[in-house]
């Protein structure tokens, strides 16, 4: 596997103006010969769909929801970094780019963090002229706030619905191209393979949800959006249905799959009540600037009202360890430390499968220093979304949260183009590996997801239709129907399933898997372990799983089942991975490389790079690579925040 | 707890033989609405049973998917709540709990509590945007809006396309919908330019899907999980009226 990231050459600042001179270009009467397939419709699908038909592409669009605006993406609440530098706080496209940079713990490529940066202050431009209602001051200017830790005020808003607001403006612009007859958009069609004709994606098999129409399709080139893999651990705060089966699927076609082990974890979610649970829903990190952390000072307090346990007995465990940054410390430093005092048995809330897990967030403090009107006006939301949820009003008692699964910095490979080691197959978005190095500070991917899709797509992707360009092709080729088949053959197998245990089961067994083993901490012994159980259970799932109703006709079980089996196979490669990458960095923490305080350690000696994994066959294990990261313009710190 | 399901089973548009079915189910108070259906899936796929087909997807009440009626109110009991946000114990105990789909010519249902509201994407593709480019944007601060015309304009923004407006409307109206989209871009600087061309599209589309006339009842803003008040409909009206006297 060729790993060739084609950075382009010159001072990190000129590099992607350059590229863009150098980059060739599709004359405007061609374009319209050329036919794209988008698959996934949120902030990176919707975008690219829409600026590749702005540009005269001819675009198939596919999603899996009933309509493009229900992507995932409407669900991210903080915000969208911009290195607009409006409150003239000393931001700066260089201050973004190294934040970001550093955030990623050192495991992302300088040039791409870069040029991320730069497109930022354009994302707003565009976001501002389609009508997305970004909060704004008194003087009719647009307004920021500081977000996850970050010392400048650079993220725009809209509510806590930004990621709503930015995907119906993508939505409404990929709308506005199916108007123009540009777009040919397909809702309720699940990607199931990719067409691999000479080494070059040349298109893709769907299967239509509501009749279950097995179908090919032709293109020129296929740029995948699908998102990320968070739900391999079934509870996550994703949606239901996000998947990694067309990324997983790209794999098995050779496309290189980037860092499977890095995933992020978020501090603030509503804690697991009862092994019914079916996901789990974030409380924007924004609530930790007034909210303290604690659990009771001695274990068996869980069930204890919060309210009768004294200040003395109170463990502020993160104003203790980490006394100037306290509350605020990262996501993932804030994670592991609930999930630390929870292991030694302090944790409150509901006790699922023997151990309580949660922690206080108590406003108390700030509700008497402010009065409740002023935590309100900041939280009143917020709260309401909290009490709808869980029937206790953090007016009256602590919130308890906990830790969930929120973000995959993993995914397809790909080079400064965004192409993967497929040529013709292009990544963006969450489901590519490219810019979040191993932990994506928050606000963070709202801006990648458009980045990847108004800007950097529209450019590159001409770049590769005129210079690499095979001719044409069509479904009559015999590849397509041999790739029709085997999906035909899978999805036949899939519904021969008559075993008596749901798939919703084996999925929540995976989960526990994964959680235990490649969660917030990991060590060897246990991702060992883990890679025991996960074929153990996978062989288990194709002998106890029931699969309801038929292939011709609408059919959520066989949908998820299919999902689910790729989850079987893709949780061993992030083992794998976990296991390999010998170092802590980021979100991937191993519990045999920290310090004596339990601080992260990396490795830059041995694990400076980007580890890529190859396909082989089932019968033989993936190959791992690697992209060797060169930091030319920071140098490596460790990161601090005690 | 105990309840008993009353739910609506259709296996496809012309099912002749659709009609209610009844399942008892023993539940925990704590559960979502949605998560009682799942247990209930469960229980019917071990017993060898067709599930019930039914929508949903983030289950935190933003991505519009989940659309069921509830004992006889679109998104069920909780003003200002999508289904999904539902949880068990808004039921008493050896309550009957009925679950219908979405019922508007327009939404054909395609199987159980799932329907087809893709008339909802083709009225939004006939105007509901700003024609911009990426890339031909003046800068942001450029245009200064004031904080109150923003937040009027979100007001209306923040439909999340669910469809519970036509459930809940006699007339199986969508002018809360398209009322809503309409009067986000009329009030905004950057939507004014197309207004006349955009509120004649896509009432005209409105019409061509089937959907019907308001007549007040205001169902509409009852039911809507986003809150969005009939000043949606009210400002459609207006824009409708300035469109056949103003030319742009």
């Amino acid at each position: 596997m060729q790993l060739d990231a084609k950075i382009p050459a010159g001072p990190l600042r000129e590099k992607w103006d350059r590229h863009r001179f150098e980059l060739k270009l599709v004359n405007p009467a061609n374009k319209r010969r050329f036919r794209i397939a988008v698959v996934g419709t949120g902030l990176a699908g919707a975008s690219a769909a829409a600026s590749l038909a702005e540009l005269g592409y001819d675009v198939d669009c596919f999603c899996i929801q009933d309509s493009p605006r229900r992507a995932h993406s409407i669900a991210a609440q903080g915000g969208i970094n911009a290195a607009k530098n409006y409150q003239n706080d000393g931001d700066s496209i260089w201050r973004l780019f190294y934040d970001t940079i550093k955030g990623g713990d050192f495991r992302a490529r300088e040039a791409n963090v870069y040029r991320l940066a730069q497109i930022s202050v354009d994302i707003i431009d565009h976001c501002v002229a389609q009508g997305v209602p970004f909060a704004r001051e008194y003087g009719g200017l647009l307004d920021n706030r500081s977000f996850g830790g970050a010392q400048v005020s650079r993220t725009f808003y809209a509510r806590g619905q930004t990621g709503q607001q930015l995907l119906l403006g993508a939505y409404s612009a990929l709308m506005r191209m199916v108007d123009a007859g540009k777009v040919a958009m397909y809702p309720r069609h699940e990607m199931l393979d990719l067409v691999v004709i000479d080494g070059h994606a040349r298109g893709l098999v769907t299967r239509n949800l509501v009749d279950g129409t097995i179908r090919s399709w032709a293109a020129d080139a296929v740029v995948l959006c699908t998102g990320g893999y968070g739900n391999v651990f079934y509870l996550s705060t994703n949606a239901k249905a996000s998947n990694v089966t067309a990324a997983y699927r790209c794999y098995k076609r050779g496309a290189g799959f980037g860092n499977p082990c890095f995933t992020q974890i978020h501090p603030t979610c509503i804690p697991q009540r009862g092994e019914y649970q079916s996901k789990l829903t974030l409380m924007s990190e924004s609530l930790r600037n007034d909210g303290r952390v604690w659990v009771p000072r001695k274990p068996g307090m869980g069930e204890v009202d919060p309210a009768s346990i004294p200040e003395a007995d109170r463990y502020y465990y993160l104003e203790e360890r980490y006394p100037s940054f306290g509350n605020l410390v990262p996501r993932d430093v804030a994670s592991r430390a609930a999930k630390k005092v929870c292991d030694d048995g302090l944790g409150v809330g509901p006790e699922v499968l023997g151990q309580r897990n949660a922690v206080y967030l108590d406003f108390g403090d700030s509700i008497r220093r402010l009065g409740q009107d002023a935590i309100a006006q900041r939280y009143g939301n917020l709260f309401e979304m909290y009490e709808r949820i869980t029937a206790v009003s953090p007016y009256k008692a602590p919130m308890q949260i906990y830790p969930a699964v929120h973000y995959t910095m993993g995914g397809l490979w790909v080079d400064y183009n965004l192409m993967s080691t497929i040529p013709g197959l292009h990544v963006l978005g969450e489901a590519n590996f490219s810019d979040h190095g191993a932990n994506r500070l928050g606000a963070s991917a709202l801006m990648q997801g458009l980045a990847d899709g108004y800007f950097v797509i529209p450019y590159t992707l001409g770049h590769f239709l005129a210079s690499s360009h095979r001719g044409k092709i069509d479904t009559s080729h015999p590849e397509f129907a041999r790739v029709e088949g085997e999906c035909r053959d899978r999805t036949k197998r899939l519904l021969s399933l008559r075993g008596k245990r749901p798939v919703d089961d084996l999925h929540r067994e995976l989960g526990h898997i994964m959680w235990d083993h490649c969660g917030m901490a990991r060590n060897p012994e246990g991702l060992r372990k883990a890679l025991g159980l996960i074929p153990e259970l996978r062989e288990r799932f194709w002998r106890e799983a029931a699969v309801p109703g038929a292939g011709e006709e609408l059919n959520p079980w066989l949908e998820h089942a299919g999902r689910v089996a790729d989850f079987l196979e893709f949780g061993e490669l992030m083992c794998r991975d976990a296991l390999e990458r010998d170092e802590s960095c980021g979100g991937h923490f191993r519990e045999d490389h920290q310090t004596k305080d339990g601080e992260a350690v990396r490795d830059d000696e041995r694990f400076c790079h980007a580890a890529v994994w190859e396909y082989q066959g089932d019968d033989r294990p993936a190959v791992r690579h690697v992209e060797p990261l060169a930091f030319e313009n920071v140098k490596l710190s460790t990161r601090s925040y005690k | 707890m105990r309840v008993q399901f009353r739910i609506w089973r259709q296996n496809g548009p012309g099912d002749a033989n659709a009609g209610f079915k009844e399942y008892p189910l023993q539940a925990d108070e704590h559960m979502s609405l949605l998560e009682a259906l799942d247990l209930l899936n469960a229980e019917l796929i071990r017993k060898g049973e067709t599930p019930v087909a039914f929508e949903h997807d983030c289950r935190e009440g933003i991505c519009g998917a989940c659309s069921l009626v509830v004992n006889g109110v679109p998104h069920g009991p909780r003003s200002a709540t999508t289904t999904c946000q539902i949880h068990m114990r808004e039921f008493r105990e050896g309550e009957t709990i009925v679950l219908e789909p979405w019922r508007a010519r327009p939404f054909p249902v395609i199987k159980d509590l799932v329907v087809d509201r893709s008339a909802f994407d083709r009225i939004m593709s006939a105007g509901g945007y700003v024609s911009v480019r990426a890339g031909a944007a003046p800068d942001a601060n450029a245009i200064p809006i004031g904080q109150p015309t923003a937040e009027r304009a979100f007001d209306f923004a923040a439909c999340i396309g669910c469809g519970a407006c036509v459930a809940a409307c006699p007339n199986a109206s969508a002018m809360l919908f398209v009322g809503a989209k309409v009067a986000h871009l009329a009030i905004l600087p950057q939507g004014k330019v197309e207004r006349t061309r955009r509120v004649g599209r896509m009432v005209e589309r409105m019409d061509t899907e089937g959907f019907g006339g308001c007549s007040n009842h205001g169902e509409c803003e009852a039911v809507c999980p986003k809150s969005i008040s009939l000043d949606a409909i009210a400002l459609l009206n207006r824009e409708l009226v300035r469109a056949a006297v103003v030319e742009d």
